[in-house]
Order: structure tokens, then sequence, then C-alpha cells
């Protein structure tokens, strides 16, 4: 087991340095400057441009800066912010809970709602149940996430009056952040009615964020137990008398967890996308945001930077489902 | 008295292509503590009969009888969580691929002691002991180390044996042993095969052989029921089948049997079962049968009174050959 979880990491190294590569042309390859932006309206005199195109590097051949950047990210830094003057690893943790608080509650929405139901559906296949879920989850998943979030905060917001549009409280409620994580925090800070509303501002974004994972993760969960049903195995455990339960939501579900395993790892990686558009629709400070607001910016540090970061984290995700894989199924370990 | 008693079994699938019926009227009695051999060509709807019993089809399948019966219950009209209480306990049943009939995530012992849970409310201690004294019986070496063990850690002969004895855990008074050995190698057949014997002359428990090879059935079986296309044609004690088949068939097979074999080379029936498509109108063995005529082709034979082994045949044979 630990020698391949070191053959894993050792898949990570070049995959690392490609991604830091592309998050480094990326940015520079979108047209506009990032000093002229920065100038905003005032501009700036030649001389003072050219001051700060050296200060900046970019007088530098571009492999030149690349190096430069690579050497830094190799130790740990990341640089820093040209709008904000902090470093991009400052910004991205302190922005960061936010988005995964966030991505947390959508994967638990996504989850909770769709494992469950594809493995009714799977057991009940062909009937209403399974055929409404499967024609909804078609639905769900070609879903425009831009459409799907002001259709609901019509419904919701607008038309009901229930849910808040934008942010992750009510402005009324001020603490310090503790964990980052506002759920957490609104409780610890004892404010009458402040976890309520962190509560109502998480809805919308979390439904509107876990919808195509769960839509995804519904199908996944059954049609791999639909393979797994029809297994000797199961069988076996039918002929023990064994109640419908326990063979569906144990000797089966466990064995069809490995594929639902994998598209949960690879739905973080669609939540992380999603994220994106769904913090700047319900403007959620989260990375999401700062990375939209950071384009616009031609903040490259920053976009460098948080691309790597999403990166990795998405890298660290996949190999954690790969280590469940093998907690999972004693077979697939043995194999490796 | 009776322990099974089933009558006029007929299991229909719904198929893309129309229904098909697998098992046709097909009768099955077992006497307590009885070895019934039911032998046929792959097709012949042995497994499915027997998964009928034991409630195991899938939705796609009909199943109709006049008469299904265990320990003098009516298994047609009782619920499924009924039968849930007999299945596992009273009939259990081993399967012909014993590498896929264990779960690969679970360990040896979690499902042998699983079935020890469910039906004798055993608790942890005695589920434990039980599992030991079980894989003792089925002849694995080293059982506590083994109980800890994941199914793709053994062989397929520790795996069916592993199979026995989570089949006969709950001792079961009858038990349905599907073809146990097919899948197995030829030296490791003959073992499974004597410890299924000892064990049901240890337990004095039922057992239903399910098999193809009629060398089996002789060195085993106290009665066979030979199976055709999804019909029994033939019913018989093993010395008296063996001697006077009364079915063309059973004669076939019989003749099929390297022992007998004039030529060195193995005499096979010719021809195969009927499937879903080409069944015929009359005998369903007739297209294969060197005795048919035009009687056989169009009319589905009758069943000969016991002395004729239940033959489903209209010229049984008899020693002196056609009657
Ligand atoms: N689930 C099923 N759906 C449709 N046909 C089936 C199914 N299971 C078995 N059959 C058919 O029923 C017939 C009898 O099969 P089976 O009982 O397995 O034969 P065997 O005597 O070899 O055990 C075969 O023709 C098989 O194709
Ligand atoms: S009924 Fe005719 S075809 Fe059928 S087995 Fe008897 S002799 Fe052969
Ligand atoms: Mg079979």
């Amino acid at each position: 087991m630990i020698r391949y979880l070191l053959a894993r990491l050792l898949t990570f190294l070049p995959t690392f340095l490609g991604v830091t590569l592309i998050s480094f042309a990326f940015i520079r390859v979108l047209p506009g400057d990032p000093i002229i932006v920065m100038a905003g309206e005032r501009g700036l005199t030649e001389e003072r441009y050219a001051e700060l195109v050296r200060q900046f590097g970019f007088d530098q051949p571009l492999p030149v800066q690349f190096w430069n950047y690579l050497t830094g990210v190799l130790q740990g830094d990341l640089g820093t912010s040209y709008v904000t003057k902090r470093p991009v690893w400052d910004e991205f943790f302190s922005l960061f809970p936010a988005t995964l608080e966030l991505s947390i509650c959508a994967m638990i929405f996504a989850v909770g709602i769709g494992l469950p139901a594809g493995v009714i559906a799977a057991v009940n296949r062909g009937k209403l149940f399974d055929r409404a879920l499967m024609s909804t989850a078609l639905v769900g998943y070609s879903m425009p996430i831009f459409w799907w979030a002001l259709l609901m905060i019509i419904v919701f917001s607008g038309n009901l009056g229930w849910t808040p549009v934008s942010g992750r409280i009510d402005l009324l409620y001020f603490f310090d952040s503790v964990t980052g994580f506002m759920l957490i925090d609104s409780a610890l800070s004892g404010q009458n009615g402040a976890f309520t509303s962190a509560v109502r501002h998480l809805i919308l974004p979390t439904i509107v964020l876990g919808t195509i994972p769960l839509a995804v993760i519904a199908r996944q969960t059954r049609s791999a137990m639909l393979e797994v049903l029809s297994e000797d195995y199961i069988r076996t455990a039918r002929a023990k008398g064994l109640s419908p339960l326990r063979i569906n939501g144990m000797h089966a579900l466990r064995n069809a967890m490995i594929p639902v395993i994998t598209v949960i790892g690879l739905s973080v990686g669609t939540l992380l996308a999603g994220a994106i558009l769904t913090e700047t629709i319900f403007s959620w400070p989260g990375i999401g945001k700062w990375m939209v607001d950071s384009i616009y910016r031609r903040d490259y540090p920053v976009v460098q930077g948080g691309l790597l970061l999403i990166a990795s984290m998405v890298m660290i995700v996949n190999l954690t489902v790969d280590i469940l894989y093998g907690l999972i199924n004693p077979k697939i370990r043995a194999r490796k | 008295m009776t322990l099974l008693r089933i009558r006029n079994l007929s299991v229909d699938f719904a198929t893309a292509s129309g229904q098909f019926r697998a098992v046709d009227a097909m009768d099955v009695t077992v006497d307590p503590g009885e070895i019934l051999a039911i032998v046929g060509e792959s097709g012949s709807g042995k497994s499915v009969a027997m998964l009928a019993l034991m409630g195991l089809l899938p939705w796609t399948a009909t199943v109709t009888a006049d008469e299904m019966s265990f320990d003098g219950q009516d298994l047609r009209a009782i619920t499924p969580r009924t039968r849930r209480r007999i299945v596992g306990k009273d009939i259990a049943m081993i399967f012909q691929e014993p590498m896929s009939s264990l779960n690969p995530c679970f360990t040896v012992g979690f499902q042998i002691k699983e079935g020890l849970k469910k039906h004798l409310g055993l608790d942890r201690k005695a589920r434990h002991a039980r599992a030991l004294e079980l894989m003792e019986m089925v002849g694995i070496p080293d059982p506590a180390r083994r109980l800890n063990a994941f199914p793709h850690q053994l062989s397929g002969g520790m795996s069916q044996r592993v199979m026995i004895a989570m089949a006969i855990a709950c001792r079961p008074r009858l038990l349905i042993a599907d073809e146990p050995t097919t899948a197995l190698d030829v030296t490791i057949q003959a073992q499974i095969l004597d410890l299924l014997t000892d064990l049901q002359a240890e337990t004095g428990m039922a057992l239903i052989l399910i098999t193809h090879d009629m060398g089996v059935v002789a060195e085993t079986a106290r009665r066979v029921s030979v199976q055709y296309a999804g019909q029994k044609v033939e019913d018989q004690p093993v010395g008296p089948l063996f001697e006077t088949p009364h079915h063309p068939y059973t004669a076939a097979l019989l003749a099929a049997l390297p022992e007998r074999a004039t030529s060195r080379v193995l005499p096979t029936i010719p021809g195969v079962v009927p499937g879903q498509f080409d069944r015929p109108r009359g005998c369903l063995f007739a297209p294969r049968c060197a005795h048919a005529d035009e009687l056989c082709r169009t009319t589905p034979p009758p069943v000969q009174p016991p002395g004729m082994g239940l033959a489903r045949c209209h010229y049984p044979l008899t020693e002196e050959g056609r009657g």
C-alpha cells in the first residue's frame, strides 16, 4: 500500500508541472496588460510604465519569467497579488473556507439524495420511481447552471421570498471569523438568528451547485447497482434469507461504491468549476469569485496561483479516491 | 412423509422476443434424508426450477405450480418475509460458480456468521465458535485464520467448501447443490462430492444434487430424475435406472458414459436441447430420438406409470428394447 501510494505521488510530478505551465500561460494568452488595467482611468506616464514593467519582471523573456515563477512555487511562494499586495496564499486561505463550506454542502446534498435515489431506482428497476428519477436526472444533468440559478432565485427569493439572494449572512450580524465556516462561526457567535441566517443564505447556492453532481451520482449509482444486483454473490445473499435492506444496502451497495466513488471524485472537479459560476451569481465570497475578479483585473499571480491550488486539490481528491478503492474492495488492494 | 413436493411446476421468462418456457410441467419429490439426483444437459431447466423453489428468480419469471410444499407448508402462498425464514435455514443452496458466489468485499467469516445471526440469533461468541466448527466440518485447514480471509484469497475448491459451510450453517433439512463441481478441477470434484455425501450422512439432511454427469449420479444418488428441455422425462431409483432406462433420452445419456462406450470416441447425443424458437410440437426429444415416428412428432407423449419410470414417452424402452 505504501509503495502504491509513493508511486501515485510520483505521477503527480509531471501533472503538477503541466498545471503550473498551463496556469502560467493561460492568463498571458488573454489580451490585456495588467499594468494598464491597474492604472485604471487615470493612465500613467511612459517612465512610470517602464518602471513597473521592470518591477514586475515583464521585461524578461517568458521562459525566464516562468522559471522564476516555478522556483518560487517549489519553495512555496505563490507571489503577491498586484491589486491587494497580499500574498496569494493568504488570500486563498481567507477565501477558501467559503468555497469549501459551499462545496461540502453541495456534495452532501448531491450524495445524500443522489445515492439513495440511485439505489432505490435500481432496486425498483423499470417502475415509476425509476423512470421518474432517470428523466429528472437527465434534465438536471443538462441544466445550464446560470439559467437554473436564475430560476431558483426568481421562484424562491422573488416570488416566495423564502431565501436571500446574495452573500453568506445578513449584514445585521457581525462577528469574528474563527473557523472561516459561516455555519460554525455563526453558531459560535451566540447571536440570535445568526445561524438561521447563514443556513438560509446557503440553501440556494447549495442546490444550484449540487444539482449536476446529484444527477450524475444518481445515474451512476443506479447503473452500478444494477450491475452488481445481477452478480452471483447477490443471489447467494438472497439464498441466505437476508432482508432486502441488508442485501441492497450492504452486499450490493458496498460493491457498487467503487464506480460511485469515482464519479464523486470526478464531481469535485465539476464542483469547483461550478463554484466559479455559482459564487459569481450569488456574490459568494469564495475562491470562485476571487478567480473571476482576478481574471478581470489581470492579476497574474492570483490567477496562476489560484488555478494551481484548485488543480492540486482535484489531484488530492483523486488520490483519496484511489485509496478508498482499496479500503472498500480488498481485491483491488491486493492487485496493486 | 415427503419433505419437498413439487407438482406441475412451470417457469416462463418474459424476454425481449416473447415468452420462453424454461421449466415445463416438472415434478419433484424428496423424502427426508434422501439423495435425489437431477440430471440433464445444460439448458434443460434444472437451475431455474431450483431457483423457483428458493424464490430467487428475477422478476421477469412467472412461476406456476399445482403444488409446491416444503415440510407441509405451501410455498406458493407464503409472504416473502416468511419465505426468508425458511430459505437459508431449512432449505439451503450452493451454486456452480463458487468463486463468484462469495461477496468479494466481506471476509469469509462475516459471510458465514451472517446467517447464524439472522436465523439462529446466536451471539458473537457463539457465532464465532459455530463458524470455526463449520470450517472444520468442511475440511478447511487453519480455520481460525481462514475466517479472516477474503474470497479472492481462496481457490475454487476452498470457495466451494466455504459455500457449503455457509449452506449447512443453520442445519438445513434440504440442501440443493446445483452442479457444485462443474467449475472445479477434476481432482477437487471428487473431494467436494465426498464431502457433500459425508455431510449428508452425518446430518441426515436431504440432498438434491444437480449434475449432468451420470458418473456422479451412479456414485452418490439414491434416486434420479432425468430432465430434458424443461420437463422431467424419467424418475427411478439409481440401480434400476442404470439397468433399465425407460426413456430413450436416459438411455442415450447412459450410452454416453465412458465405461459403456464401445469405441474410443465418446458417443454423444446428436443435436441440442431445443431453445425458445425451435420447440417441437410433439415430444421435445423427437428431433434427436432414434425411435421417433409421426405420433412422436405431432403429439406430446403421456407420462408412463411408475413401473415404467414415469417416462414421458410414447414408446418407453423395456429390457427387451423398444416397448
Ligand atoms: N433470467 C433468465 N431469463 C431468460 N431465460 C433464462 C433465464 N435464466 C435461465 N434462462 C433459460 O432457461 C433455460 C434453462 O436454464 P437453466 O435452468 O440454467 O439450465 P440448466 O439445466 O443448465 O441449469 C435456458 O435455456 C436458459 O437460457
Ligand atoms: S415419445 Fe417418441 S420421440 Fe419422444 S422419446 Fe419417446 S420415442 Fe422418442
Ligand atoms: Mg444450471
